[in-house]
């Protein structure tokens, strides 16, 4: 007989192993003792301690995000759970399978204003994609499979599960999870093959097409990013991709535009601006892609893919949505391409590769390494060189950095880029570092930084050290917070406000505090060198990498214009006084 | 057609009838700015365990389309149907007013109650209790006219509504 009677914190555990799940990051406390103590008596999984409820959510995000599987957080009730919220919300934005379980106060006094009672299922509730407050034993193992169901399912996200004391201790039964069905949550996975069929005619009679790629196609797992790249193939057409959705398709492609949006490259830009036929497969035209809204892409007929009905038309008015799993929709679409034997127009793509290739030559991304105070730019760029044939992931930080790092990093295959994209969460990379590696231990794991996110998280650094993780952790130490700075130069007339951070510690002499070691380089001259020494050197390692000040990133899309209206290096003009004016309210 | 126009939607909302389900959808409204002009709850399958809450909301279409398709996106949400565009439903909402009032002023209210067809469910010396239903419209011109006769409270149910004929949500 599969049903057993345990307790309630057996039949979690029960749940968890049933699942799959082999490591858990959490931070214990008074109301998840009962569980705490399973966790003790068994050996299936591995539990991941870390310094901060915070710092678990981004390492779950991190091991969910490499590996297409759930991340699994445990934490206890009031500040546990709350800590946990910023963590919750950026994976809801940038669809993050996460499962987090909560402890709560026994279910008597919940309401009473209980030591260490938060209201866990109200607070989290618009930061998940569904939550749970389970108050029998007996609908645990129901609610535990469901919630790896919604949370795993159509478009992911994170589901919490809150768990009274009281009913840790419970007798329930168990029930297998090959039992639970759900009633009224069943996500579209296959597209309407009618509108397949009407999208690859729209595709196939394209004189300036593009394809705008997103997170959605990393979701939907590497199946459809093989796909999705046959496809693009086969059509000969240009593709860009969102900064959540890039490795989806391999960098070094010639078809490939690099990244679009606000610190997008000239050419991704200019060609969505220019295009008659978009096919956008799991993106959501977000504001930092689109700009203005009313100049987006105005000639052009757009066709949506996405799992999530809400996606579709909430931006941006398209012409043809189907709704349903990238990597089924995509399959969809090859098979009718080949079996219509669809031909593109060669005569059209070829005047379309050719304005492309005049934008291309502007060669937006090139930057001048002068004296030698070292450009961001250069430094990310030699990592590029010195690491791209490694095994190798890459974790951000938020802010200038993540944008060099989006530019000069290229990736060929899709879960090898971990960034807070959605939310834009800085400190996320630290802790995120720690879940990559805690995945693949054997891999190289670079966390690309700047000191002010870095001192976000920085407790995380004593997770790296107990586990012994050899995490890399990348600073472009420009001592400021540097987007703030940009912005403040660009549309505050360079009123640095707070950006400017006074008495940063000495990362070197910090990461030996910790037991890691610390490198520091300032000079152009070194910079190969001490790449070199972090990544042969054994364990944690921190560089700090002194990098000019005052570096903007570019090109830029500055707030409220249009995408043809770029700021690029070179160009001395800066923001126009109506733009800007426009801009400083759309933030 | 206008982009910009703003429309007025009856939404029904068939719920699982569970802890907190009334929270996901106001906080739904509240966190993405929509309107409710309207909401009314209730059980009403206690086979199933279901709730209907019927909204009456406001927005241009494209509001008005990702306000149904974020309902859809709620876990305990089964069925989603926008009255307004389904074809024609009937519509109805309650309302208890209160009016305090003497001699003259009662037989008045009386004879305004006879014609909105409402009917006194409470009365003292000083004063009726009405019950009111009807079309949106008419309760609100009955509240009105009562205002001069001496309302002192009202109460209204906000909108119900099904499908004309013999289609279901």
């Amino acid at each position: 007989m599969a049903n057993q009677e345990m307790t309630g914190a057996e039949i979690v555990i029960k749940a968890l192993v049933d699942q799959g799940v082999e490591v858990i990051f959490g931070y214990p406390g008074g109301a998840v003792l009962p569980l705490y103590d399973e966790l003790f008596k068994q050996n299936s999984i591995r539990h991941i301690l870390v310094r901060q409820e915070g710092g678990a959510l981004h390492a779950a995000e991190g091991y969910a995000r490499s590996t297409g599987k759930p991340g699994v957080v445990l934490v206890t009730s009031g500040p546990g759970a709350t800590n946990a919220v910023t963590g919750l919300a950026d994976a809801l934005l940038d669809s993050i399978p996460i499962i987090c379980l909560t402890g709560q106060v026994a279910t008597h006094l919940i309401g009473n204003d209980a030591f260490q009672e938060a209201d866990t299922v109200g607070i989290t509730r618009p930061v998940t994609k569904h939550n749970y407050l389970v108050k029998s034993a007996n609908d645990l193992a129901k609610t535990m499979h469901e919630a790896f169901h919604v949370a795993t399912s159509g478009r992911p996200g994170p589901v919490v599960i809150d768990l009274p004391k009281d009913v840790q201790f419970e007798k329930g039964t168990y029930i297998p999870k090959t039992l639970v069905q759900h009633k009224s949550y069943k996500p579209q996975v296959k597209g309407d093959l009618k509108k397949i069929k009407e999208a690859v005619k729209m595709i196939a009679g394209a004189k300036k097409p593009i394809f705008y790629s997103g997170g959605g196609v990393i979701n939907s797992g590497p199946k459809a990013s093989k796909i999705l790249t046959q496809l693009v193939r086969m059509t000969g057409y240009p593709i860009t991709s969102t900064l959540m959705g890039l490795g989806a398709y391999p960098a070094s492609d010639e078809q490939f535009l690099g990244m679009l949006g606000m610190h997008g490259t000239f050419e991704a830009n200019n060609a969505m601006h220019d295009c008659d036929v978009m096919i956008c497969v799991g993106a959501r035209f977000d504001d930092r892609i689109t700009g203005r809204l009313d100049a987006f892409s105005p000639n052009s007929k757009k066709i949506h893919i996405d799992i999530d009905p809400s996606s579709i038309n909430k931006n941006i008015q398209v012409e043809l949505p189907i709704v349903g799993d990238i990597a089924h929709v995509l399959e969809d679409m090859v098979k009718v391409w080949k079996s219509e034997v669809c031909k593109p127009d060669a005569a059209a793509l070829t005047e379309w590769w050719k304005e492309i290739a005049a934008w291309r030559s502007r060669d937006c991304l090139k930057f001048k390494q002068e004296s030698t105070v070292i450009k961001p730019q250069y430094a990310l760029s030699r990592l590029q060189e010195l690491t791209k044939d490694m095994d190798r992931y890459i974790t951000t930080e938020v802010g200038q950095h993540q944008m060099w790092a989006a530019q000069y990093l290229t990736f060929e295959e899709p879960n090898r880029w971990m960034t807070s994209g959605g939310l834009g969460t800085m400190g996320y990379g630290l802790p995120a570092a720690v879940g990559v590696q805690i995945a693949h231990p054997d891999a190289l794991v670079v966390d690309v930084a700047g000191e002010a996110s870095t001192m976000m998280n920085i407790q995380e650094m004593s997770t790296i050290l107990q586990y012994r993780l050899p995490v890399k952790i990348f600073i472009l130490n420009n001592q400021y917070m540097g987007m703030v700075r940009q912005w403040q130069e660009l549309m505050h007339g360079s009123r640095y406000s707070e950006s400017y951070m006074e008495s940063l510690p000495d990362f070197v002499k910090l990461a030996e505090a910790f037991g890691a070691t610390g490198l520091r380089c300032d000079h152009v001259d070194n910079v190969d060198d001490c790449i070199k020494e972090m990544i042969e050197t054994p364990g944690a390692v921190l560089v700090d990498m002194l990098v000019d000040q005052v570096e903007n990133v570019y090109p830029m899309v500055p707030s409220g214009a249009a995408h043809n209206q770029m700021l690029l290096a070179d160009d001395k003009a800066g923001v126009s006084p109506e733009v800007a004016e426009k801009g400083r309210a759309l933030v | 057609m206008d982009a910009n126009k703003i429309h007025r939607h009856t939404i029904a909302v068939l719920v699982d009838n569970e802890f907190g389900v009334l929270a996901r959808v106001v906080g739904l409204f509240s966190g993405r700015g929509y309107n409710i002009e309207s909401l009314t709850v209730a059980k009403v399958d206690d086979m199933e365990n279901w709730s209907r809450i019927t909204i009456v909301t406001t927005g241009t279409m494209m509001v008005i389309q990702q306000i149904k398709a974020q309902l859809e996106r709620l876990v305990p949400v089964h069925k989603i149907a926008d009255l307004t565009i389904d074809g024609p439903s009937v519509e109805r909402e309650m309302a208890l007013v209160k009016v305090e009032c003497k001699g003259e002023k009662r037989v008045e209210a009386l004879r305004m109650a006879d014609i909105f067809r409402a009917r006194a469910v409470d009365t003292t010396e000083t004063s009726f209790v009405f019950e009111v239903t009807g079309v949106r419209d008419k309760v609100k011109a009955f509240v009105n006219l009562m205002e001069p006769l001496g309302r002192i409270e009202v109460c209204r149910t906000g909108v119900v509504a099904v499908r004309r004929g013999n289609k279901t949500i």
